[in-house]
């Protein structure tokens, strides 16, 4: 618990405040497409960061381990990754591990970054899910682990991340190599932190990722009450209780996502008073049982997972989104700027309003998902 | 026997503006003044004199004031005047010495020692003359999740009703026979108009008030004054009674004389007994007593109406609230030492307690660790002045407040704690005909709706500044208060940190 909570955290505060730019491309014909785009399109909002941290999301990433969890691990001694790599094989059936491709670049101070393609061992899984099973390893190695940080750990998905500008993390990475159908992007304007690379987004847990732009003034109470289902702050940022907030209420309470969106950013009252029938019933039940989960205070984020990317933003909107469509492919930016430099036409540009989540989703999935808005009553 | 008991106060005539109109006369309940025809003076019985200010503010020359009677002991740090005097009341009459409102002894306010949080710059503050900010609050219990797949999401609100306010602000347990007809309908008149709830405390509801029963908190005391059917279901809410912060411990207390005909008929006891409620509920010697009593209540109101259970804040109340939540309470609402009554024994409202900051802090916390905290709402009463206060004790994580003194104060109490007397010069604590037709239903329940509505303001002013508009986004967010002039073991009880850290 330290060991993260020194790094991300050294003057103890209640949270790490950070200011943003995101950046968000999905095809939703599944066709994976080059890291060029996001990188350029997250290096034109340069000026909204200040070089403290960049990161990125990919989906679609390890086609050849659709079914092993991915996992990336930040080394900063060997020490710490003889140990890690020690208690992975105890918990998981580790089929293969490699260091992750990297070259010089602008980035300080970078750590030793390994993946792991893992599946849990049959034995361990006590009538526990393998979904939670892997939460509470990585939970146990990021607070027991002085010198090694898990910073991704979904399938066929990998989060990219450290300090620097995302286009010198992007650099360092070699991400012009990789090829995804979903690509998220951040650019990091930290104020009261010092470097560290594990503090950079996106923060994930299995396969979501949460890029954020803003800061959450509910902060206290959802951490409260996501410590109510197990879940442990280590990191002291508001990003980090969003990816659990997702987590708890899309995996472990199975609620579609567009339904999470209206947790995160609730309607009104008054607007659930105008509502009818059903929908006013489930509306209001989800604001009375998930209040405390109500993100307030300005925020963009763009949430992503297997086949699916969304955009959220405050409910008065307090920080920019831009949503973008160009044949295909579904764009989110800070700015229309970046969305723009990679695309200069356009099919559709809009700002989306308050509260109202922007949700693109592969296309074979979308049979069997409802569509955007649409309310789902089982 | 001859009182050896200085006066308190001295009543004070400017003799040049009196015109001997003789008010004063008439609206003192304690009769300190009187009219000398053969003088054509106004005089004084100093002693009988309480500070509740009525004549002082009804003199329409302005001619009166009250001051303390600057009668100087002997400097003594144990022997104080209050220690002599209460001592002396006793040597005189040998009982148990009463007293009225909440403890006035400087236990220390936890509230003003917890400062609020405001934006700047990193994120904006919300203008809440422009932006929406909303104080609405659901109190019952909440499920651990929605299981959509499990049916009609209307299914569990059925089982778990939910009851809205609009104002996280509710008037607290005030008895009939404590309080005039004329107070209860103002309260009810407010807590209707805002769309808050007012309480009926142990004395039964006038059948005058069943048309505000929609605004009604009804209560089960241990004396079970009141209730019937009808009255459980006219309620939104029923509230079990175990104990109040002025007098944990001890049974509602409601003198003889203050039982009239319209009271005695409420609370279904013989005109004029007194009505004295039991110390302990006589069906409730231990935690599963209490769900006993929790699901006779639920099964009697059909599962239509939240179930709250109300205690005095004590000093294992974390303990004792995780096990009335256990136990099937869906609110659970704690009264702290400075919570207030019409009448008390003097030595046990002074004495028995702990502040209503510390318990609720600890209660939210605890109940979180359990993880049960979501089961129940929490009700904090006792000491509430304003609304800073009210939103303190939301951000250490109260989903309510009651307010009971506040109330009271908004329609003319100067809290001169003789409340037990029954005869309140304003009209608030008294049955008698010819005091309680001070309070006008129609002036007092606006007076009412205006400390209401000015709070809830001042509260939306608060949220928006920390960059908050809703306000369950500040419940148990304690990260937006700080602390000045607190031990590390305040400090961690409370769960917030040093100002400046």
């Amino acid at each position: 618990m330290e060991s993260t909570r020194n790094r991300n955290n050294p003057y103890g505060d209640d949270k790490v405040i950070a200011a943003c730019c995101l950046f968000g491309m999905l095809d939703t014909t599944g066709k994976r497409i080059g890291g060029r785009d996001s990188i350029e399109a997250i290096a034109n909002m340069h000026d909204r960061g200040n070089g403290l941290g960049g990161g990125f999301a990919i989906y679609g990433l390890y086609p050849d381990w659709p079914d092993h969890y991915a996992f990336h691990v930040m080394y900063t001694s060997q020490a710490g990754r003889k140990e890690v790599e020690a208690t992975l094989r105890s918990n998981f059936h580790v089929a293969h591990g490699e260091e992750v491709p990297t070259r010089q670049a602008a980035v300080s101070n970078p750590p030793t970054v390994w993946r792991y393609f893992l599946q849990p061992e049959e034995r361990a899984l006590i009538g526990q899910s393998a979904d939670d099973y892997v939460v509470e390893r990585v939970m146990e190695i990021n607070t027991g682990h002085r010198d090694a940080f898990v910073f991704s750990s979904g399938k066929n998905m990998g989060v990219f991340k450290g300090v620097g500008y995302p286009e010198d993390v992007a650099d360092f990475f070699k991400l012009d190599d990789y090829r995804a159908y979903l690509w998220t992007a951040h650019g990091r304007f930290p104020t009261n932190t010092q470097a560290w690379w594990g503090g950079a987004h996106p923060f994930s847990i299995l396969d979501w990722t949460v890029v954020h732009n803003g800061e959450i003034s509910s902060y206290g109470i959802n951490r409260r009450y996501l410590e109510m289902y197990g879940y442990h702050c280590t990191m002291h940022t508001d990003t980090e209780v969003i990816a659990y907030a997702v987590d708890l209420l899309a995996r472990r309470h199975n609620l579609p996502l567009n339904l999470v969106c209206k947790v995160l950013s609730a309607p009104l009252w008054a607007d659930i008073d105008r509502m009818e029938g059903e929908e006013q019933d489930l509306y209001r039940t989800l604001r009375q049982v998930y209040g405390s989960l109500l993100l307030n205070g300005p925020f963009t984020i763009i949430i992503a997972h297997q086949n699916e990317m969304i955009g959220l933003t405050d409910r008065i909107r307090l920080r920019p989104l831009t949503a973008a469509t160009k044949g295909d492919v579904l764009f989110l930016s800070s700015e229309e700027a970046a969305i723009r430099l990679v695309s200069p036409e356009l099919d559709k540009v809009w700002t989306p309003l308050g509260g109202e989540p922007v949700v693109g989703r592969v296309k074979s999935e979308a049979a069997v998902v409802a569509p955007t808005g649409q309310v789902l009553v089982a | 026997m001859k009182t050896y008991l200085p006066a308190r106060f001295r009543v004070r005539r400017d003799d040049e503006r009196c015109i001997r109109c003789r008010v004063c006369e008439r609206q003192c309940g304690f009769d300190v003044h009187h009219y000398d025809e053969e003088d054509d003076s106004l005089y004084c019985d100093d002693e009988k004199c309480v500070a509740c200010h009525r004549c002082v503010v009804f003199c329409p020359t302005g001619a009166l004031t009250v001051e303390k009677n600057p009668l100087s002991y002997r400097e003594n740090y144990s022997w104080r005047p209050e220690a002599i005097e209460d001592l002396m009341k006793q040597a005189e009459t040998g009982g148990i010495l009463l007293t009225g409102m909440g403890n006035d002894k400087p236990y220390p306010i936890y509230w003003d020692k917890l400062l609020l949080n405001a934006s700047q710059v990193t994120n904006p503050s919300i203008d809440p003359l422009r932006e929406p900010m909303e104080l609405r609050t659901y109190l019952g219990r909440k499920p651990d999740r929605i299981d959509l797949a499990a049916g009609n999401i209307g299914r569990w609100t059925r089982r778990a009703p939910q009851v809205a306010i609009e104002t996280p602000i509710m008037f607290s347990a005030i008895s009939y026979g404590a309080i005039s007809l004329n107070v209860q309908e103002s309260l009810a008149r407010a807590a209707t108009e805002y769309g808050t709830f007012f309480n009926t405390g142990e004395g039964g509801l006038h059948k005058s008030l069943y048309k505000y029963s929609d605004n009604a908190i009804v209560q089960v005391a241990s004396g079970r004054f009141g209730v019937h059917q009808e009255y459980l279901d006219a309620a939104r809410v029923v509230e079990i009674k175990i104990g109040q912060g002025a007098k944990p411990g001890i049974g509602g207390h409601l003198p003889g004389e203050k039982v009239s005909a319209e009271v005695a008929a409420t609370r279904m006891i013989p005109r004029g007994t007194d009505a004295l409620s039991p110390a302990p509920h006589h069906d409730i010697y231990s935690i599963e007593d209490l769900s006993q009593l929790i699901y006779a209540l639920k099964e009697a109101t059909n599962y239509t109406k939240p179930i709250s259970v109300k205690i005095a804040a004590v000093h294992n109340s974390a303990a004792i609230a995780s096990g009335i939540v256990r136990a099937g309470a869906d609110i659970v609402a704690i009264d702290g030492i400075r919570g207030a009554t019409g009448a008390a024994p003097k030595i046990i409202r002074d004495n028995v307690g702990i502040p209503i900051e510390l318990a609720i802090a600890a209660v939210d916390s605890r109940l979180r660790a359990e993880g049960i905290r979501n089961q129940a709402s929490l009700v904090a009463a006792g000491g509430v002045r304003n609304s800073a206060d009210v939103i303190k004790a939301i951000a250490l994580g109260a989903d309510a407040v009651y307010i009971g003194s506040a109330a009271l104060i908004a329609m003319g109490c100067h809290v001169c704690q003789a409340c037990y007397t029954g005869r309140c010069s304003w009209g608030i604590a008294t049955t008698d005909d010819y005091l309680m037709k001070r309070i006008n239903p129609n002036i007092a329940s606006r007076r009412l709706t205006n400390l209401l509505r000015g709070w809830s303001l001042e509260i939306k002013e608060m949220l928006g500044g920390m960059g908050i508009n809703a306000l369950e986004s500040l419940r148990g967010n304690r990260h937006h208060l700080r602390g000045v002039g607190l031990s590390d073991t305040e400090l961690e009880i409370l769960g917030v940190r040093m100002a400046g850290s």
